[in-house]
């Protein structure tokens, strides 16, 4: 079926600065096999005219690394908030929609301003308190399972599919969400991290923290990296309910 | 007192390295970088580190480490720098391993190792098939509790254009542009460090990312910052082509058992098992990449005759595959649309690394006082070829060179005159001049376009296989190319997230970088790693009858001249030139000329009296 497709059509919803209206464009570029949504940017910016003729700027985006780590190109495709790069023409429904992620303020067209995700992992404390950069002794032998846990979290490229997709993130909520609370888990597990666990736990109650999670299990639907996040945000919700029973028992 | 100001220009792991030590040691960091740092293209890097851990009882050493990454590199590596190198791995997989770096571990819990190509010993430490990633990652919540404590300023979403000389020369600060508001600012520091990558995108189709464009560098050579030995740039042996971007299959594969094959005669060929018994599938990338370039090219075997070779992983058990190479088996299955866990992956080599860069000494300082560099961007540590493995490596430890280096500049008082308001104004104005104007350009060509085609003239003369008529071809090129520059077109003259304008920039640059590579490997008229260069008919008969023995090593009644002038021994092979100790082993430094926008070759001595030079063959055991 594929070799018959000549070409692939986009509606690209456009915005041209921050406070200005969207509007859509229609784009026709020519098929080939194996292109995905970020090459067909690509294409655009080699000749950047719609549909009908009309020369404009080219469609502003951001990626990087084009092979799903980075987590730079995500975008709404579809009505999906994924990865561009590894969104392949072949397995979707065209006309292609593009959509900014919206729970995110849009800089220009498909490029989107996620400084609060990063904000987010300062609040949850997401590193180990390590000493320095100099050589202590040996790092602390980890149980291998353990370690395999901590390894799949590690693979959270902070794309925010997870935020855009929740229905608790937004203006009617302050829920940081689930890619920057399951950090604070990740660092929990760590035999050095642990030692801050009631600094994170304290930092997830109240004002966006864990209780700002619905569980309506959006997160884990589009998290490009499979993490189990609402395995991890049970038990970091657990975490944080003995935590706040603790702080009353010691007060 | 007033802290120390250092500018780090890039996040990724070198740049965030140089920044905590720089924290560490009471100075202050404005960081400059593309993107969020945590999204730098260290995190592609995908099989491992390497570092004598010495912990699955092969005796393995520091000395054997020092010494496979010297004669993997074929003798163009300062062997001191090597040997700083190498002594401090362990130390940072320890405190990597501190950081929380989730490595893969043995089943008592200690980090697990595995083979990588070019070493004999299980010397790679690494998590899963995501190393870099992973270790991005920490040092990047190292830096964000560090931006929490104050001492760093993140500048992300920022452009660095061109640095600020003092009256005395003296590199005293940056000139950056936003790349949303578009606002073009000068910052001030005591020291400026270059850690911006490799230059991938000169070649277009590659294995980095889209922001590895090798801009900042061709920026400060333009200043008069020396660039040493560029025209090593790897090949990467495995990667899938693709069309936007060819994507790594990580040297892990055949480091965990994958064997790389084609058709010969109806049945499956190991051709590096063949051609290199005592190496096999573990090669260094230079030899695999010829090897695989000579079966599809030369012998006519690719797959369907086209430029592809399998890459199998179906013999191992899926299990394991899953825990060592999970990450890349996902990106293959995602891209491909295949499990190579059932059926062989189909790959060919493709740009990956340049081991050279700016031409920096052991402390990491470059050509212009003030200004240093450290990661891909520089040029040292892997000569004329990179071990696999060895790049996270040298990313890491030249961090924990130049961050400590540029405090102890300070601190003996050598930057010299700070930059006045005036001079930070006039070069400000200086790139908001040549920004406005790159705005209203209004020519016919489309940078993308442009952009497209140097990468194919970069791929047919500058890649696998070299020869001189193709290198001075070439040249004439990119020297076209540069002038049809000034003929861009933009559709885009706005002034905000003008992301066309700003690749219109980057673009100039990266031509006159391709030229500083073009021409290096002009130059240099023998093969050593990476740079393999035919023997053409010109090149013979100009040579002395000593120079034909030992650079040929044949007779001209032993030589079969093709139609195009190369040389073929009887056997049909094609003959490259040998390696040439007496006039080559030096590092190639080149310089700009700014009259005529070309570089200028010359050579300069290094350290390398540690190891002595021995022929380089994979075919046998290494003999020390």
């Amino acid at each position: 079926m594929a070799e018959q497709k000549k070409t692939v059509t986009f509606i690209i919803e456009r915005q041209d600065s921050p406070t200005s209206a969207p509007y859509t464009q229609e784009f026709e570029i020519p098929y080939r096999p194996a292109l995905n949504v970020v090459a067909s940017l690509m294409e655009i910016q080699k000749n950047p005219v719609t549909k009908d003729g009309k020369k404009v700027a080219p469609v502003t985006w951001e990626c990087n690394c084009l092979e799903k780590v980075c987590g730079a190109c995500m975008m709404v495709i579809n009505g999906k908030a994924r990865q561009a790069c590894c969104a392949l023409i072949d397995e979707l429904e065209q006309p292609i929609h593009l959509a900014p992620a919206r729970t995110f303020p849009v800089i220009r067209d498909l490029l989107i301003d996620r400084s609060v995700m990063f904000e987010s992992l300062k609040r949850v404390q997401a590193w180990v308190e390590v000493d320095g950069t100099w050589e202590v002794k040996d790092a602390p032998i980890q149980n291998p399972y353990t370690a395999t846990t901590a390894y799949e979290i590690s693979h959270c490229m902070t794309c925010g599919c997870c935020l855009e997709a929740c229905p608790n993130v937004g203006p009617q909520s302050d829920f940081i969400g689930a890619s920057p609370s399951v950090q604070a888990y990740l660092f929990n597990l760590h035999p050095l991290g642990k030692f801050d666990k009631e600094k994170r736990l304290n930092a997830l109650m109240g004002k966006g923290g864990i209780t700002g999670c619905g569980n309506s299990q959006n997160c884990v639907e589009v998290c490009p990296k499979n993490i189990k996040l609402t395995t991890y945000l049970a038990q970091l919700n657990r975490d944080v309910n003995k935590q706040a029973l603790k702080n009353i028992f010691n007060k | 007192m007033a802290k120390n100001k250092i500018i780090v220009v890039g996040g990724g792991l070198s740049g965030l390295m140089a920044t905590l030590k720089i924290c560490e040691a009471g100075g202050e960091v404005d960081l400059f970088s593309y993107c969020p740092v945590k999204r730098s293209h260290s995190l592609c890097a995908q099989g491992g580190i390497n570092a004598c851990m010495d912990t699955k009882g092969e005796h393995d050493s520091i000395y054997e480490h020092f010494d496979d990454t010297v004669y993997g590199g074929d003798f163009l590596a300062d062997q001191l720098a090597v040997k700083g190198m190498v002594e401090a791995a362990p130390k940072l997989i320890k405190m990597f391993d501190r950081m929380g770096v989730p490595f893969t571990r043995t089943p008592e819990g200690v980090l697990d190792l595995r083979n990588f190509g070019g070493q004999k010993n299980k010397r790679t430490c690494f998590a899963g098939s995501t190393t870099g990633q992973q270790l991005l990652y920490a040092l990047d919540e190292q830096v964000r509790r560090w931006e929490v404590k104050g001492g760093v300023t993140k500048y992300e979403f920022w452009e660095f254009i061109k640095i600020i000389k003092n009256k005395d020369g003296i590199c005293r600060g940056i000139v950056a542009q936003s790349m949303n508001s578009m606002e073009i600012k000068a910052f001030p520091a005591d020291v400026v460090i270059l850690a911006t990558g490799g230059p991938g995108q000169v070649f277009g189709r590659c294995t980095a990312s889209t922001i590895c464009n090798g801009s900042a560098v061709s920026a400060v050579y333009q200043q008069g910052a020396a660039i040493g030995n560029p025209e090593f740039i790897q090949i990467h042996p495995t990667a899938i082509p693709g069309s936007d971007k060819n994507r790594l299959m990580s040297e892990a594969c055949r480091g965990e058992g994958g064997r790389v094959w084609v058709y010969k005669d109806g049945k499956p060929w190991y051709f590096l098992e063949e051609m290199y018994p005592a190496y096999g599938n573990l090669v260094p990338r230079d030899v695999a990449s010829r090897a695989i370039f000579k079966v599809c090219d030369h012998m006519h075997l690719g797959i369907n005759n086209e430029r592809r070779v399998y890459l199998d992983l179906s013999h191992i058990p899926a299990d394991y595959l899953e825990r060592k190479l999970g990450g890349i088996i996902e990106i293959y299955t995602e891209f491909v649309g295949k499990d190579p866990r059932k059926v062989p992956m189909e790959i060919f080599p493709s740009v990956h690394y340049s081991m050279g860069g700016i031409y920096v000494d052991r402390k990491h300082f470059t050509t212009i006082p003030g200004l240093m560099a450290s990661g891909e961007c520089d040029h040292q540590y892997h000569g004329a070829n990179r071990l696999g493995a060895n790049s996270l490596l040298s990313a890491a430890y030249s961090g924990t060179v130049s961050g400590p280096e540029a405090m102890k500049y300070c601190k003996e008082g050598k930057q010299g005159v700070a930059l006045t308001d005036a001079e930070l104004e006039a070069a400000r104005q200086e790139v908001q001049a040549e920004y406005d104007k790159i705005r209203q350009m209004n020519g016919p060509e489309n940078a993308h376009k442009l952009h497209q085609e140097m990468g194919d003239i970069m791929y047919d003369y500058v890649s696998i296989e070299r020869d001189n008529t193709g290198l001075d071809k070439c040249l004439v090129e990119l020297k076209k190319i540069l002038k049809r520059w000034d003929n861009i077109g933009l559709t885009d003259h706005g002034n905000w997230a003008n992301q066309e304008a700003m690749f219109v920039r980057q673009l100039r640059n990266m031509i006159l970088y391709a030229m500083a590579i073009t021409k290096a490997a002009r130059c240099r008229d023998e093969s050593r790693g990476a740079h393999a260069k035919i023997v053409l008919k010109s090149d013979y008969d100009a040579m002395t009858a000593e120079q034909k023995e030992k650079l040929v090593g044949l007779a001209e009644k032993d030589i079969k001249w093709s139609a195009d002038g190369r040389a073929h021994d009887k056997d049909d092979e094609l003959v490259f030139f040998k390696r040439d100790d007496s006039r080559f082993m030096k590092t190639t430094v080149i310089n700009y000329d700014p009259a005529t926008e070309e570089p200028i070759v010359k050579y300069e001595e290094f350290e390398h009296s540690l190891i002595k030079a021995r022929p380089r063959n994979y075919a046998v055991a290494k003999k020390e």
